[in-house]
């Protein structure tokens, strides 16, 4: 089966291995990533404030465009991006705003098109993916989700207050999924550019609470949520000499991991 | 003045709130935070305008967990864009964009962009 | 009787039979009216319209000396229908009805013109419009009244059977004061004992009474009166039929004991080898598949639970009955089918409280130390006699609003005990052991009855600390298991952060299924907080929309129990005021069907919203059921249906009075204003001498969907400018489902307006509530405009006439 995909900008340069790996692994359970022959950036996070139309014509244009190219469902990985576009399509669900902030483009009518999370791909898969399972994984995981897979409510790819599709597809991967209260806890964001003493505190209290719980590592979605828990790893420890760092994983390497016997880290690129 | 202002670049009924806390006591962000999000909008209530000197808004993560708590469906997460927005438009930075750190993830750079430059 | 001539303006002698003979009474109204209207030019108008006889001008109509003047007109002038120009209908309406009783006619036979409220109050600055006005007034009564047919008052026989339904508190409150007057009582409740919520509680607030201790007086009560056939685990199947006239079926379910002979000793249950959970202590300890419902229960007596048990047919274990020493247990036990003729119901199924694993970030569930207020309840009460069923510990916090005042869920509304259950269940907690902390989390402390304030004022001096705050979420430590609540301090700004060996949930109330299933059975409409509706939010609390059925307790809304047995004693008081006098007498304001022009076709059964109409070869009305709004009217392609009073004649005689003759640059607009909302604003508007355009001619009607598109069209053919159609808002409105019936008829007329060429903007409709002053002076000004800024063209209103309107 071949789904359009939307990569975003981060998944071409930081996240590299985390789309490596989305490729590899959805192919395995025989589905087809297709991306976009054009897409521009997202222009995450979505602007909240109502007059604020230029700020939503960045995801708007790849919404219509996706169209354009003839798709009527759209696959996105990164968690950020998808909540960027997803409540872009819930602003041009209203004919008044579609009307106005076309007059920005060159793109044409919306008839609609549905946009899906990876993970929401994979909520009937199961199946299939307990099949291609070569060698289980047998530790213990934390799915981490984030804010932007659960929130707002228009978004959410799941229960906002009890989610478990990564924890299914965890236990699909032959995993054992930790239960744990700060899975759907803010790790800073984009605060790691402003003020990044207060990721610093935010990423502590979240690796050290699913330490507690018994995770020997964290899976997740989102660039920026791995990106900000690995490379705050190193200031926690200068702050807390006793801290112990924590494996981060993508949940397609995860995947991949399971699908083929060992960990396919591919190339990580530091650069922008 | 400042309350007609926030209705209307946030579109959120700010009268609705009855001061319960929820918002506070899920926002993850309370630890850097001088005045809390429930403490904001009274003080937006009040007209008061030193709230936009507050350290708050621009510690905001906006995770929408206010939002998706607060039992009178007031979004939280939008006023503070709101705040964000009144400081932003009078040609502030908040911050400055030659100290960036290059190397960080473009979602974090063009995040922080939006979020905190006029 | 001599005559005063001072006020007679007129008296014509008219020869003939069967000759229709109205008197017009013009009222002063001591200076109310005679200040700006002037009278005598009134009187003098009405004594040349058609079959007037008499036409006096008096300065106080209401009085004796008035009502006089029209009783011994009716005698001398063989008057056989009476206008009286003067207040409005509601105000002394039925002064006058009871004149013409005394006079000897049928009190259907007089018509207010309304000139005071009208016409002499709204338009008092400009005098000449308003005499002008009131002409018109009693032209349109007097054109009326010639109309109308006397209506006989239907009156149907009633008998002294009460159908109660749900055996709690309220149920058996109003069970016991019908018992008491003398009337037949069968209460019905679907558990095996009746008691209800109030049994399981420990205390009840403010006075820490006991609650079964002074429910069981009750209880026996109900189980001995002669007057009450308690009829437990028994569900009702269907009720159909009109007030005096309700068939009820009921399933009383096999209880497999003889309540007569079992002696509740319990030698049963020592040997039933099945365990399941204990409904009446929430699931918290267990019972056997024998088992006696709870320790207080009516009829005390054991119960096999079918679905728990071994097996009875065929039968697997049979211990029970071995061990029996009354030989009680009777596995050949069937259900029992019941047929009931019922006068009156009255609803008391109560409430349920909110599932509170539907907020997930409280961890009810999930988090073993997460419990609700009613499981505490449970524990208390056990834990008084001696069985701790689990710890309590010495850190609580109780947390408020669980399910109540939180659009995430859904409940907008305050399930008002939820702030007293909790201080009660921390004071005892308190008490108890005084080394425990006990902290109450809430949003606003609701002390409003009796006692309330004095009581929370008590448990702040044993100690409970009330924190001001809703927390956003529970965690739980994994070793301790001790629960983890987050809040804002909101009066201090500080956040707190502690643990807790035991939280409790002060969850709120919602409809039980029960409520809703009777709801759905009897068609009984529910408010947006998803209770019962009330026929009126003031003045008929425990009335529901259909006569003969009332409602009483937590089925109405969450209340506390000195409020529910209020209820039940005034739903009780409201079922004896009709079954009283053996006899029932209906409005005469009801729907008729023309026999001889009906086909049978249907349509009027669907159109009406209340179900009254039936198919018998023709439609046939049930008087009891109808509640005369007329929605049906619109709909029957024969002109077969309308009303026995404000009929189709009446209502298009008015019509024509108002808008004909109007003068070159005049213009017409017409209100029809339902009584109940539309009516009582405009009066309301005029008595406050609120000032609106004097061309606006409001004509009375109990329901705004009686007006068909045919008529609307007839009257803009006849000279209307501008129609408003106005109706009671949904909420308090006595006719439910009316306003889809007037939104399709207006969009009905406005095409056919829209055929000839004349704007559609000139109908409009619109709901109201009594006290939207303002909304109705603005929309009378705005029809006023709409008419002033065109004229319709002759030739308009001609083309009118040769478009077909079928109804």
């Amino acid at each position: 089966m071949e789904v359009a995909y939307y990569p975003g900008c981060t998944l071409k340069t930081h996240a590299k291995e985390f789309e490596k790996a989305a490729l590899k692994a959805y192919r395995a359970i025989g589905i087809e990533l297709k991306e976009l022959d054009k897409w521009y950036c997202c222009g995450t996070v979505y602007s909240l404030a109502k007059d604020n139309i230029m700020y939503k014509v960045a995801s708007v244009r790849n919404i219509l465009n996706a169209q354009k190219e003839g798709f009527d469902c759209l696959i996105v990985l990164c968690s950020m991006c998808y909540n960027t576009l997803k409540q872009a399509q819930e602003f041009i669900k209203d004919e008044s705003n579609l009307a106005r902030i076309k007059a920005f483009m060159d793109e044409e009518e919306y008839k609609g098109i549905e946009i899906l999370h990876g993970l929401e791909l994979l909520k009937d898969k199961m199946e299939e993916i307990k099949k291609a399972v070569k060698k289980p994984l047998n530790r213990k995981y934390a799915a981490y989700y984030g804010c932007t897979l659960l929130r707002p409510k228009s978004v959410a790819i799941d229960s906002y207050e009890k989610p478990s599709i990564m924890e299914r597809l965890i236990e699909a991967l032959g995993g054992i999924a930790v239960e744990w209260p700060l899975k759907n806890e803010c790790c800073g964001s984009y605060n790691i550019i402003t003020n990044k003493e207060i990721v610093v505190e935010r990423v502590r209290h979240i690796i050290e609470n699913a330490r507690q719980r018994g995770a020997e590592a964290i899976v997740t979605s989102c660039p920026l949520c791995y990106f900000n828990l690995k490379e705050c790893q190193k200031d926690v420890k200068r702050i807390y000499p006793g801290f112990e760092e924590m494996p981060l994983y993508y949940y397609t390497e995860l995947m991949n991991e399971a699908f083929n016997g060992k960990f396919d880290k591919g190339e990580n690129n530091n650069g922008s | 003045m400042l309350l007609e202002k926030v209705e209307e670049i946030s579109g959120e009924n700010l009268y609705a709130c009855y001061q319960c806390g929820r918002c506070t006591a899920g926002c993850p962000m309370t630890g850097e935070m001088d005045l809390m999000p429930n403490q904001i909008i009274l003080a937006i209530l009040r007209n008061d305008e030193s709230v936009l000197d507050a350290k708050t808004p621009w510690v905001c993560a906006q995770c929408y967990q206010c939002g998706v708590r607060c039992p009178k469906n007031v979004d939280i997460a939008k006023i503070m864009e709101a705040l964000r927005e009144i400081k932003l438009r009078s040609n502030v930075n908040y911050i400055d964009l030659k100290k960036i750190n290059k190397s960080y993830p473009q979602i974090a750079i063009v995040a922080a962009m939006r979020k905190f430059t006029g | 009787m001599k005559l005063s001539m001072a006020n007679l303006i007129k008296v014509k002698i008219i020869m003939g039979v069967n000759m229709t003979r109205i008197g017009v009474y013009v009222c002063h109204c001591g200076g109310n009216i005679s200040d700006t209207v002037d009278v005598e030019e009134v009187a003098q108008f009405a004594s040349k319209l058609p079959d007037v006889v008499v036409v006096r001008s008096i300065s106080h109509m209401c009085s004796e000396s008035g009502q006089k003047a029209i009783i011994d007109d009716v005698r001398e002038y063989k008057l056989d229908r009476v206008v009286v120009a003067a207040c409005s209908p509601q105000f002394q309406g039925s002064t006058f009805e009871k004149a013409l009783v005394k006079a000897g006619l049928n009190p259907s036979m007089v018509e207010m013109a309304n000139i005071r409220e009208q016409s002499a109050w709204p338009h008092y600055e400009t005098p000449e419009e308003a005499t002008e006005k009131a002409k018109v007034l009693t032209a349109m009564a007097v054109e009326r009244i010639r109309r109308t047919k006397p209506v006989e008052r239907e009156a149907i026989k009633i008998g002294k059977n009460v159908l109660v339904i749900g055996g709690g508190i309220a149920g058996i409150q109003a069970s016991l004061d019908l018992a008491n007057a003398g009337f037949n009582v069968f209460l019905v409740e679907e558990k095996p004992s009746i008691g209800g919520h109030m049994a399981q509680l420990s205390r009840t607030f403010p006075t820490e009474d006991c609650a079964s201790c002074i429910l069981s007086p009750k209880m026996a009560d109900v189980a001995d009166h002669p007057n009450i056939h308690l009829l437990t685990y028994t569900e009702i199947l269907d009720i159909s039929g009109s007030v005096g006239n309700f068939k009820v079926r009921l399933k009383q379910k096999p209880r497999y004991v003889d309540p007569s002979k079992c002696t509740a000793c319990g030698e049963c249950e020592k040997v039933c080898p099945v365990s399941v959970p204990d409904e009446f202590n929430l699931g918290m300890t267990k019972r056997k598949a024998i088992y006696l419902p709870s320790p207080t229960a009516v009829p005390h007596a054991h119960v096999i639970d079918e679905n728990a048990c071994l097996g009875i047919v065929p039968l697997r274990c049979g211990l029970c009955e071995q061990a029996c020493e009354a030989n009680a247990i009777n596995y050949d036990d069937t259900p029992k089918y019941i047929n009931l003729d019922i006068d009156t119901i009255i609803v008391a199924t109560g409430f349920e409280i909110f599932d509170a694993s539907k907020k997930p970030q409280y961890g009810y569930g999930r988090f073993q130390n997460v419990i609700t207020a009613l499981e505490l309840e449970r524990l208390i009460v056990e834990a008084a006699e001696g069985h701790f069923i689990r710890p309590i510990g010495k850190d609580i916090a109780f947390i408020q609003c669980v399910g109540s005042r939180d659009k995430q869920v859904g409940n907008l509304y305050c399930s008002r005990i939820c702030c007293m259950y909790a201080t009660k269940l921390a004071s005892l907690l308190k008490r108890a052991d005084p080394s425990r902390d006990v902290y109450i989390f809430y949003t606003d402390l609701r002390a409003y009855g009796k006692g309330f304030e004095e009581y929370y004022r008590r448990a702040q001096e044993l100690g409970v600390k009330f924190i001001r705050g809703r927390p956003g979420e529970l965690q739980e430590d994994p070793e301790t298991k001790k629960v983890i609540v987050r809040v804002e301090d909101t009066l201090t700004r500080k956040i707190i952060e502690k643990k807790f060996d035991l939280v409790v949930l002060s969850v709120g109330l919602v409809p039980s299924k029960g409520t809703l299933k009777i709801a759905e059975m009897l068609k009984l409409p529910r408010s947006s907080d998803g209770f019962l509706k009330e026929a009126h939010p003031k003045f008929r609390p425990v009335d529901t929309p259909i006569e003969g059925v009332f409602v009483a307790g937590t089925a109405q809304g969450p209340k506390d129990i000195p409020d529910t047995v209020a209820q039940a004693s005034a739903a009780a008081a409201r079922a004896m005021a009709i079954m009283n006098r053996g006899e029932l007498e209906l409005s005469p304001i009801k729907a008729i069907v023309y026999e001889e022009k009906c086909d049978g076709c249907g349509e009027c059964i669907e159109a009406c919203p209340v179900d009254a109409i039936k198919l018998n070869g023709k439609a046939r009305i049930n008087a009891a059921i109808c509640k005369g709004c007329g929605a049906c009217i619109s709909s029957c392609p024969r002109d077969a249906i309308d009303l026995k009073i404000f009929s189709n004649d009446e209502i298009m005689a008015e019509i024509e009075a108002a808008v004909k003759n109007k003068k070159e640059g005049e213009h017409r607009i017409l209100i029809f204003a339902d009584d109940m909302c539309t009516y009582t604003l405009a009066d309301g508007v005029g008595t406050s001498k609120m000032k609106y355009p004097s061309d606006t001619f409001i004509i009375r009607v109990p329901s705004s969907s009686r007006i068909t598109p045919k008529m609307m069209i007839k009257a803009f053919e006849l000279g209307a400018d501008a129609i408003f159609l106005g109706e009671c808002e949904e909420a308090v409105s006595p006719y439910p489902g009316t306003l889809n019936v007037i939104k399709e008829n207006v969009e009905k007329a406005r095409e056919i307006l829209k055929q000839a060429g004349i704007s559609p903007e000139r109908i409009q409709y619109d709901t109201f509530v009594t006290v939207m002053f303002p909304k109705f002076v603005k929309i009378a000004n705005k029809l006023h405009e709409i008419a002033e800024s065109e004229e319709i063209s002759k030739e308009k209103r001609m083309r009118l006439r040769e478009i077909e309107v079928v109804r």
